[in-house]
């Protein structure tokens, strides 16, 4: 069934003269273009792009898909990454060209559909977050942690208060750190206890007057609830702080707790994670972010609003929407609007589930994180604990001394079964770590075959999982040697 | 809910396994105090059909490029993409697939990557290219970044003002707690005084920023303000169109040492400015400093050849503040259309396709200017836009009025550049005809006859 022919690298099936995809012939009046640019601006040639036809791009590509594991494929228990189900409808949805060929700079007036639907996007993330204001603008999470975390220094520069700390828990996200440091923060590193949650003498000690924000992630990476979040969020707001929430796990909470309800001044989400747009083989996301209302005015601009008194009794459709930027914006964070096209999703998919039916994902993400956990703390340790949220962290710890098998070596055998691996060294307060999430979108069966395959996998030969994975077409790329003398392209 | 698994029978075999009585208990940890005790006020579930017709409803009243005739860029441009990259990208093995940090299980993504990098440095002819970024605004502030950190120069990043006024808002807001100061040079005949660029680079400028062609589509005199660039010990830093090199040299060959640019024209639609594609490449020297994730090719424990990704060193799950940048997600979808696109159009699609601009573009122009209303407000070579002056000072209403037409005729300049108030800025690609662009040409002279007559008659004259 292999087709090694047609997945050599696309230059190599180039033959000079093939051609994918020709050009009409142009239908006006046409000039030397010698005439029209300047000589010294042109290029001698065009770039020495592949010549290939369309059907052999089309079976280069076909066959290199058929190299990847997906949702759509496979159980894919990453932790932190949110992977489940990504709907078709919503597919369908964002190809209609009433979305897709929607340019950013046509005149409002031409976009009512795609504002109202902006509109109420940012009207619903703020009822989950229970947050007074949104913007859709940021692209990713990361990138909404930058951007609030910009408006939160806008917010003190105008308050008069030289804040330059922000705390980070040592199990946060790598990017609530980087995000710090990119927005001029100094990062400062708070400890977590054994028990997964803030350590509060470390806290404690590190909280001073200083401090502008408090990043957490909640629940957090090992997968509990903070358990002293209303304190921390008291003691930061006492001192004159900010709580900034990562969003990346709210596919725990939905409708169960809202980040503004314990204590937060601003979150992003992750759409591509909770609201179920697909990843893209890492991209494209999204990363709105709702804050309180004195952070409002700092928001990047535009925002959606709708102009009052013009909304029907019965009919959005009579309502008038309109772009606006705030008062003190901290300007823009990228070019255009938002990355539209994921937010269009996440907006079908909650339209999909209703209030209710939000709730019971985050019910059914949580069920299924513990009954994984039931099961597989018989086999591999879960040192937090034997309960968590919609994800868990077990450690290949004891394995790892007792015969020599890491958790990298159970994530690459669990290839040759068929799963996707759970994330594997992160968070790195967890030694050995292997973070899971199923998801709500799996049955009770693939559950318990990941858990039949993942206790087969503790009771085989170390150094046989040393060497895993053994069915799949490539096995343990050498990444030393890539990093060493890296080739990123080819000649 | 249609995308559940879990019956009540499955719910209480689970809950039993777990030891816990409901799944209520299951939010224990919770504080009741925290927990909302309402439904979410959010609208009720739709079915898929009422879904389908409510998107529907929406999309209706959005004039889009199929029902209408757009003339409108400003770095979102109305270009071709053909079926097949459609149909790449709509393979859930693509597109339902996560970050490739498995390797062997994501070797589809990896190789497309690793061709996407190889395509972006045989378009710029710059050594590195990096796997993607959110946009072409946002990756020119990492580039700004990169030059920042390289030069060790806290300064000022120099920027021409004929640069997407986006991009510059958005080097500001990156800027704006780093203490770099941001200066920005005039262009006001269309293109970078090069003087005027001379006498604002020292000794203490991380970064030029040109874009070639500008956002006016002007050409700029790139490989001069390279050499002023250079002579200060600055980073170049080239915004480029991907489609006008096809004709133009590469940003590498006039002197860039990063090149950035929005690669939505490469095969990816619109969609209101997102999601769309950020290129990042740079000389091999600035590595190291390279925001964004890698893939390499290297060779597994058999010895054969594979690919992997690579110096995460750089990133933010490996060195946290110390990164550099926070980027994670990135746009790796649409990295993957361009690489399907650039494969299908190759060298002579390229040249084609720019060149199809580049007439069409001049056409349009030279009938407008030929109006007794409207001029083109610079004299500069341009590629495939140009701005045109009203000469009766009215563009939003023409704007307006061509858009009841079914012509998104331009964009009008004058929010970014308030001595443009009376231009806009026009693009032309090669899916408009000659019929269309002759016919933008009628209505925009008719809506100027109907835009003078309401404005005499708003005068009561």
């Amino acid at each position: 069934m292999e087709n090694t022919r047609d997945t050599k690298l696309i230059f190599d099936l180039s033959r000079s003269g093939c051609r994918g995809a020709v050009l009409p012939k142009c239908d006006v009046p046409e000039s030397d273009v010698a005439s029209l640019l300047p000589a010294g601006a042109l290029a001698e040639a065009p770039p020495a792009l592949p010549e290939v036809t369309e059907p052999q791009v089309i079976r280069h590509f076909v066959n290199l898909s058929k190299q990847n594991m997906s949702v759509d494929t496979h159980f894919y228990p990453l932790g932190s990454c949110t992977m489940k189900y990504n709907p078709k409808r919503n597919e369908r949805a964002a190809a209609m060209p009433g979305f897709a060929e929607v340019h950013p700079y046509q005149p409002e007036e031409t976009a009512q559909g795609m504002l109202e639907m902006l509109f109420e996007m940012q009207e619903i993330l703020k009822e989950i977050s229970c947050m007074d204001a949104c913007s859709l603008q940021p692209a990713a999470g990361a990138h909404g942690e930058l951007t609030a975390l910009l408006v939160a220094a806008a917010y003190f520069r105008d308050m008069g208060e030289d804040r330059k700390t922000v705390l980070v828990p040592d199990n946060a996200h790598g990017t609530n750190p980087a995000s710090a440091a990119m927005a001029g923060f100094e990062s400062v590193t708070v400890k977590t206890d054994v028990d997964g949650g803030v350590c509060m003498d470390d806290f404690r000690a590190k909280l001073d007057d200083s401090i502008a924000v408090f990043m957490i992630t909640n629940p957090n990476t090992v997968g509990i609830f903070e358990p002293n979040m209303r304190e921390i969020a008291d003691a930061v707001h006492e001192r004159g702080g900010l709580i900034y929430l990562d969003g990346a796990n709210m596919n725990a909470i939905l409708g169960i707790t809202r980040p503004g309800d314990f204590g937060a001044d601003m979150q992003h989400y992750n759409p591509h994670k909770t609201f179920s747009g697909p990843h893209g083989g890492g991209g494209p996301g999204a990363g709105p972010i709702c804050v309180v209302d004195k952070l409002a005015p700092y928001l990047p601009g535009p925002v959606v609003e709708m102009d009052a008194g013009v909304r029907g009794p019965d009919s959005a459709a009579s309502a008038h929407y309109s772009l606006a930027t705030p008062q003190k914006s901290i300007g823009k964070v990228r070019a255009f609007f938002s990355n539209t096209g994921v937010l269009l999703r996440a907006y079908c998919y909650i339209r999909t589930h209703g209030p209710e039916g939000l709730r019971a994902v985050s019910e059914n993400a949580v069920l299924n994180a513990n009954y994984l956990l039931a099961r597989i703390r018989h086999i591999l340790p879960v040192p937090q604990g034997d309960r968590c949220m919609h994800e868990f962290v077990a450690s290949a710890s004891k394995l790892k001394s007792d015969k020599g098998i890491s958790a990298m070596d159970i994530a690459k055998r669990l290839l040759d079964f068929g799963f996707h691996a759970p994330t594997v060294y992160f968070p790195m307060t967890v030694k050995e770590s292997i973070m899971i999430e199923p998801t709500e979108t799996e049955s009770k069966d693939t559950l318990d075959a990941f858990v039949e395959t993942l206790f087969r996998i503790t009771e085989e030969d170390a150094e046989f999982l040393q060497n895993a994975p053994h069915t799949t077409a490539i096995s343990r790329p050498n990444e030393v040697a890539a990093a060493r003398n890296p080739c990123l392209a080819c000649g | 809910m249609p995308y559940l698994y879990n019956t009540p029978d499955d719910q209480a075999a689970m809950l039993a396994a777990i030891g816990a009585d409901s799944i209520d208990a299951l939010f224990d940890s919770i504080p009741g105090e925290l927990k909302l005790d309402r439904p979410l006020a959010i609208p009720p579930a739709l079915g898929e059909l009422e879904l389908e017709q409510h998107i529907r409803d929406l999309a209706g009243r959005n004039l889009n490029a199929s029902s209408s005739v757009s003339f409108l860029g400003g770095g979102s441009y109305d270009h071709f993409i053909p079926a097949a990259v459609d149909a790449i990208a709509s393979r859930s093995e693509f597109y339902t697939s996560y970050t490739p940090y498995q390797a062997e299980v994501a070797q589809g993504n990896l190789q497309a990557i690793f061709e996407y990098q190889s395509l972006i440095t045989r378009l710029t002819g710059l050594d590195v290219s990096n796997s993607s970024l959110y946009d072409g605004g946002s990756a020119t502030a990492e580039a700004v970044l990169m030059a920042v950190d390289v030069t060790k120069r806290r300064g000022r990043v120099v920027l021409a003002a004929s640069l997407h006024p986006e991009y510059r808002q958005t080097i500001a807001t990156y800027l704006a707690n780093l203490g770099v100061d941001v200066v920005t040079v005039g262009a006001s005949s269309g293109t970078v005084d090069v003087a005027e660029l001379a006498a604002e680079v020292n000794d203490q400028t991380a970064c030029v920023v040109l874009q070639h062609p500008n956002f006016f589509g002007c050409l700029e005199d790139a490989e001069t303000m390279a050499q002023v660039a250079h002579d200060a010990g600055a980073v170049m830093i080239g915004v480029f169109d991907p489609i006008s090199l096809g004709l133009l040299k590469r940003p590498g060959d006039w002197g860039a040492d990063i090149a950035v640019a929005e690669g939505q024209s490469l095969g990816t639609s619109m969609s209101y400015g997102g999601p769309v594609l950020g290129i990042l490449a740079c000389k091999e020297s600035l590595v190291r400093r390279l925001p964004g994730r890698l893939v390499g090719q290297t060779t597994d424990r058999r010895g054969k050849d594979c690919f992997v990704l690579t110096m995460q060193t750089r990133e933010q799950h490996i060195r946290r503040e110390k990164s550099t940048s926070n980027v994670c997600t990135n746009q790796a979808l649409f990295a993957l259309r361009a690489t399907a696109f650039l494969s299908l159009v190759g060298p002579r699609g390229l040249r084609d396709l720019a060149n199809l601009c580049l007439q069409k573009s001049h056409y349009l122009a030279q009938q407008l200017d030929g109006t007794s209303r409207f001029e083109l407000a610079f004299a500069a070579p341009t590629f495939k836009e140009f701005v045109v002056r009203d000469k009766e000072n009215a563009i939003e209403a023409l704007v307006a009025d061509a858009a009841t037409e079914g012509y998104l005729a331009g964009i009008p300049l004058g929010g970014w550049y308030p001595h443009l108030a009376d231009c806009m800025l026009v693009c032309v690609t090669e899916k408009r005809t000659k019929a269309e662009i002759d016919a933008l040409v009628d209505v925009l002279q008719t809506g100027a006859a109907k835009a003078a007559a309401d404005e005499l008659i708003q005068a009561g004259i």
